[in-house]
């Protein structure tokens, strides 16, 4: 059998997610036979490739870049999850959203320029530094999301719960507490 | 007092005359999911999430401030209730901001637990990210108004179980907030009694004892019917 071909993206997040993939521990060893990791901030590859089977979106929709790359995925990956609060909710990139439009600019005067010690300055690198959209989203406001496992960060066992229902071609269902936010 | 008999999902009951549908339905077993609902409080039927449907009536009743009646047939458990449930948790969930991983409820809320418990893995909403302030005035409590669902629990402990009448319900729709007396900082307040009832009451982390971090705002509920049992009943129930 084919292994599926898994990717996992972080956005705008904390990499917390990732880190509760990595708790996955000994059944990572388990996983590695059934699955093809070809796309991920753990794997050294640059472009995200085609036909994609099951992608995991850590972060939420933050910036330009964060933004190309969802459409991207999207259009590449069969089966779309979010993964962790800040793909589902937006979580804690998103309060700046609480101040109102334009808070690209403030949040960035306020760490860049009203904060910095020496050297204070806004971040300018066009094509390398994105800039920031006005409103963080969750991704399932950008793009057809298929399946959202919530927490901060969802805990390993329920990683490994959505794995092996995906893997045994059951159709992903966390229930009860697994669905906990936070 | 004389009995009603009604059927509740299905199962024959009978119930005193007084009793709302929440209790009637609490005393057969079956659970009706509430949030705005308090132990030892009057209910005011505030967040929609106890509807039930009654036969012959075509809107959807509050099971909390709804009376039994001889012969009603009640449903609780409809496809079409728990899908209003959930979108009433999602509409909550959406109207302020409730950041769960950065709350200090996290974990003993009673948004959080009900929104699991009925399925929410995510908001279908746009969410408002309305901006809120954080009311630290008081020497010993915290108001956050981004946590707050407007449920007036608060509101009800303060004025009926402690008897202050400091807290209250300033505006309306969505620009309603719970406010101090004359709608000034809670530490300026000259009627509050720093009883902590309050902040028992609450579902979320919309009030919290100082120096509580993340996650570490529990609350002991039961003290307040206790208080409520031994003044009604003369009965010193721990």
């Amino acid at each position: 059998m084919d292994r599926l071909r898994v990717s996992t993206v972080w956005l705008g997040g904390c990499a917390g997610c990732h880190m509760s993939f990595l708790d996955l521990d000994e059944v990572l060893i388990e996983l590695a036979a059934r699955i093809e990791l070809v796309y991920s901030p753990l794997i050294d590859v640059k472009e995200y490739p085609e036909n994609v089977d099951l992608c995991l979106v850590e972060g939420a929709v933050c910036n330009e870049d964060n933004l190309d790359m969802i459409h991207k995925i999207r259009a590449r990956t069969k089966v779309l999850v979010s993964f962790g609060d800040c793909a589902v909710t937006a979580n804690v990139p998103a309060i700046r959203n609480q101040l109102g439009l334009k808070n690209g600019e403030s949040v960035l005067q306020r760490a860049y320029v009203e904060g910095a010690q020496a050297m204070g300055g806004l971040p300018q690198e066009p094509g390398i530094v994105p800039a920031l959209l006005d409103r963080v989203m969750p991704v399932h406001e950008v793009v057809y999301v298929d399946y959202f496992v919530p927490g901060c960060p969802p805990p390993a066992d329920h990683i490994q719960a959505v794995m092996n229902q995906v893997l045994s071609g059951a159709e992903p269902r966390l229930q009860g507490a697994q669905l906990k936010f936070g | 007092m004389a009995a009603k008999t009604l059927t509740i999902d299905g199962k024959q009951i009978s119930a005193d005359e007084c009793a709302t549908i929440l209790e009637a339905a609490a005393d057969a077993g079956i659970t009706i999911p509430t949030l705005c609902h308090l132990e030892g409080v009057y209910d005011v039927g505030a967040c929609r999430l106890c509807l039930v449907e009654v036969t012959g009536i075509s809107k959807l009743l509050p099971a909390c401030t709804t009376k039994v009646a001889e012969g009603m047939e009640i449903r609780t458990d409809t496809e079409r209730l728990i899908r209003y449930r959930r979108m009433t948790l999602e509409l909550l969930l959406a109207e302020r901001n409730h950041v769960c991983a950065v709350c200090v409820a996290n974990g003993h809320c009673e948004l959080q637990t009900l929104a699991f418990n009925q399925g929410v893995d995510h908001v279908r909403y746009e969410y408002c990210f309305p901006k809120w302030e954080v009311d630290n005035s008081h020497a010993l409590f915290g108001m956050d108004h981004n946590r707050c669902l407007l449920c007036t629990r608060c509101v009800r402990v303060c004025w009926h179980i402690e008897g202050a009448g400091t807290k209250n319900v300033s505006g309306r729709g969505a620009k309603a907030r719970i406010i101090s007396d004359l709608n000034q900082p809670w530490g300026t307040s000259d009627t509050c009694t720093k009883c902590g009832k309050c902040v028992m009451a609450c579902p979320t982390g919309a009030l919290f004892y100082k120096g509580s971090t993340n996650s570490e705002m529990e609350r002991d509920r039961d003290k307040l019917e206790f208080i409520v049992t031994a003044r009604e009943k003369k009965q010193w129930i721990a």
